[in-house]
C-alpha cells in the first residue's frame, strides 16, 4: 500500500502515543468527578490541578489563571464575549483583524446584536497586522482587542508583543482597561507562549494542534481581567467555566503541551527544513506559483501558495488520489463558496485566491514525503491547466 | 473532502472533450461570481443538432466533472433536447454529486443555456 502522506497539521494532528497513555487511566479507572470528596474524586482533582500547573509553568502564569475549555473555539468565544461583557457599562467596542479565525470573527459579529461595534483591521500583503494601527483603533469605548499570534491559513506570525505594548500605552492614555487577547491556536509547541513576554491578558490554545486530543482548549485569563463567564452551572474552573471537568482530555492537553514545548526546538528545525524544501521546490517546479504569507515571519510548518489556472479544491482531489492530504483556503473546500477571507484581506484578487494550496508539515513527515509532493504536484497542476486553458 | 463516485472521479481525472472548437457555431461562458469557477462550452452544430462539444473550465473537481459529462450528454442532441437537460441529469450522469457541489451542475447547465441562447458565433 502507498504511504499516506499527511500535510494538514494546521487542521489537526494525531494524538502522540505518550499523550494517549497519560489519558487512558482517567476514562474507566480514575473516573471520579473532580468535585467529589471521596478518594477517586481526589485522584481526579489531583490530576486536574497537576495539569493546570503544567500549563501555568509553560505560560509563565499562576495556575488559577488557566481555564480548561471544550476547545479553542469555545476559548475564543469566551474570551471575546467575556471581556466585552465584563465591562459592558463602560464600553461597547472591539478591535480585531480581518484575518482572524472565524471563532473570533463570528464571536465579534454576534455581539453586534448586543450593541457592540467591531473594528476589523486590515493587514499588509504579507498578512501582518501593524501595531500602530491597532493602537489607533482603540478608543474610549474599547473593551477588548483580539489579534492572533499566528495565522492558521498563511502562517504569518503577528508582532503580538509590539501590539500589546502599543495597546497598553494607548489604553493608559485613555485611562481605561482594554483587555488584550491573542488566539494562539497555531502556536502551541511552536512559538514562545510566555504571557508576560507576549504582554497579553488572555490567550487561547487548542490541544489537538500540538498532538493532543480534540475537544479540549486552554484559555489563559490574567487575574484582574474583567471577565463575564460564558457558560453557567457549577463552580468549576474558578466560577469561569461551568461543567464537570473532562479529566482525561485535560490531562492529555497538559501532557501534550509539556511534550510539545520540551521538544519545540527539535520539531521546529525538522518542520522548517521540510517547509523550506517544499517552498523552494514548488516555486521552482510549478510555474506561475507564488508563496502566500510572510517570507520569514511565518510558522515553521506552513507553506501556502497561489497556483494560477487551477482551483485549490481540484488540486486537493488530485493530491488525495495520490495519498496526499492537503488543504486549501479556497472556496470549495469548506462548503462555503466565498474565497478565503485571509487572502482577500491580503489583497489577493479572487481569481488568484481560487488556486490556493496549504501544506502544513509535522513531526511525522519525512524528506521522502516532500519528494513525493514535488514529484506529483507539477503533473496535477499541468493537467488542470490544460482543462482550464489558463496559466 | 466529500466522497465522490467512481464516475465522478473518472470524469475529473480523464475529462472528455477538453479544449476549444476554433470555428464553433455556438459558444457560452458562465462564471459563478461567488466562488469564481468559470466554464466555457463550445458547440459545433449540424443544422439543429449538436455534432461536437468541447469545454474549458477553471474550477473545483465537481465543476470539471460536470463540464466533462455535459459535453457527453449534449453530443448528438437537438437544441430542444439539450435545453431540456437539468442539473439533476448532470448529477445523475456522474452517479451523484455531493449536495454542497450541486452548484457545479448549475454552472454547466447555465453555460449550456448561454451557448444555446447566444448569437451564432459565426463560424470564425
Amino acid at each position: 500500500m502507498k504511504r499516506q502522506i499527511y500535510l494538514d497539521h494546521a487542521a489537526t494532528t494525531p494524538v502522540d502515543p505518550r499523550v494517549l497513555e497519560a489519558m487512558l487511566p482517567y476514562f474507566s479507572e480514575n473516573f471520579g468527578n473532580a468535585s467529589g470528596v471521596y478518594a477517586i474524586s481526589q485522584t481526579s482533582q489531583g490530576a486536574l490541578e497537576e495539569a493546570r500547573e503544567k500549563v501555568a509553568e509553560i505560560l509563565g502564569c499562576s495556575p488559577d489563571e488557566v481555564i480548561f475549555t471544550g476547545g479553542a473555539t469555545e476559548a475564543d468565544n469566551a474570551a471575546i464575549a467575556g471581556a466585552a461583557l465584563g465591562q459592558r457599562e463602560s464600553g461597547d467596542h472591539i478591535v480585531t483583524s480581518a484575518i482572524e479565525h472565524h471563532a473570533v470573527l463570528h464571536a465579534c459579529e454576534s455581539l453586534d446584536d448586543f450593541g457592540f461595534e467591531t473594528t476589523y483591521l486590515g493587514v499588509d500583503e504579507f498578512g501582518t497586522v501593524e501595531p500602530e494601527q491597532v493602537a489607533e483603533a482603540v478608543n474610549e469605548r474599547t473593551n477588548v482587542v483580539s489579534i492572533m499570534l499566528a495565522n492558521n491559513e498563511v502562517g504569518t506570525i503577528e508582532p503580538i508583543a509590539e501590539i500589546g505594548a502599543a495597546v497598553r500605552e494607548r489604553a493608559a492614555g485613555l485611562g481605561r482597561k482594554v483587555v488584550f487577547h491573542t488566539d494562539a491556536a497555531q502556536a502551541g509547541g511552536v512559538l514562545d507562549l510566555n504571557v508576560y513576554r507576549l504582554g497579553v491578558d488572555m490567550l487561547t490554545l487548542a490541544a489537538h494542534k500540538f498532538y493532543g486530543p480534540k475537544g479540549v482548549g486552554i484559555l489563559y485569563v490574567r487575574n484582574g481581567t474583567p471577565f463575564r463567564p460564558f457558560q453557567y452551572g457549577g463552580s468549576q474552573e474558578g466560577n469561569r467555566r461551568a461543567g464537570t471537568e473532562n479529566i482525561p482530555l485535560i490531562v492529555g492537553a497538559a501532557e501534550a503541551l509539556r511534550l510539545a514545548v520540551e521538544e519545540q526546538g527539535e520539531n521546529n528545525e525538522h518542520c522548517k527544513a521540510l517547509r523550506d524544501r517544499l517552498i523552494r521546490g514548488i516555486l521552482t517546479k510549478v510555474p506561475n506559483s507564488t508563496l502566500n504569507g510572510h517570507p520569514t515571519e511565518r510558522l515553521p510548518n506552513n507553506a501556502n501558495f497561489c497556483i494560477d489556472g487551477a482551483a485549490g479544491e481540484s488540486i486537493l482531489v488530485g493530491l488525495d488520489m495520490e495519498g496526499i492530504s492537503a488543504s486549501s483556503g479556497s472556496a470549495c473546500t469548506s462548503g462555503s463558496l466565498d474565497p478565503s477571507h485571509v487572502l482577500t484581506a491580503m489583497g489577493v484578487p479572487a481569481e488568484r485566491a481560487i488556486g490556493s494550496l496549504r501544506l502544513t508539515v509535522g513531526k511525522g513527515n519525512e524528506d521522502r514525503d516532500i519528494d513525493r509532493v514535488l514529484e506529483v504536484l507539477p503533473g496535477i497542476v499541468e493537467r488542470l491547466r490544460r482543462v482550464s486553458g489558463v496559466g | 473532502m466529500p466522497r465522490y463516485s467512481k464516475t465522478f472521479l473518472d470524469h475529473f481525472n480523464n475529462p472528455r472533450n477538453v479544449g476549444v472548437i476554433e470555428d464553433a457555431e455556438r459558444v457560452g461562458t458562465e462564471k459563478n461570481e461567488v466562488c469564481g469557477d468559470t466554464m466555457t462550452l463550445y458547440l459545433r452544430m449540424t443544422g439543429d443538432r449538436i455534432k461536437e462539444a468541447r469545454f474549458q473550465t477553471l474550477g473545483c473537481s465537481a465543476s470539471i466533472a460536470a463540464s466533462s459529462v455535459t459535453t457527453e450528454l449534449v453530443t448528438g442532441k437537438s437544441v430542444g433536447e439539450a435545453r431540456a437537460l437539468t442539473r439533476h441529469d448532470i448529477a445523475e450522469a456522474l452517479d451523484g454529486i455531493p449536495p454542497a457541489k450541486l452548484h457545479s451542475a448549475v454552472l454547466a447547465i447555465d453555460a449550456l443555456k448561454a451557448a444555446l441562447d447566444g448569437a451564432e458565433a459565426g463560424g470564425n
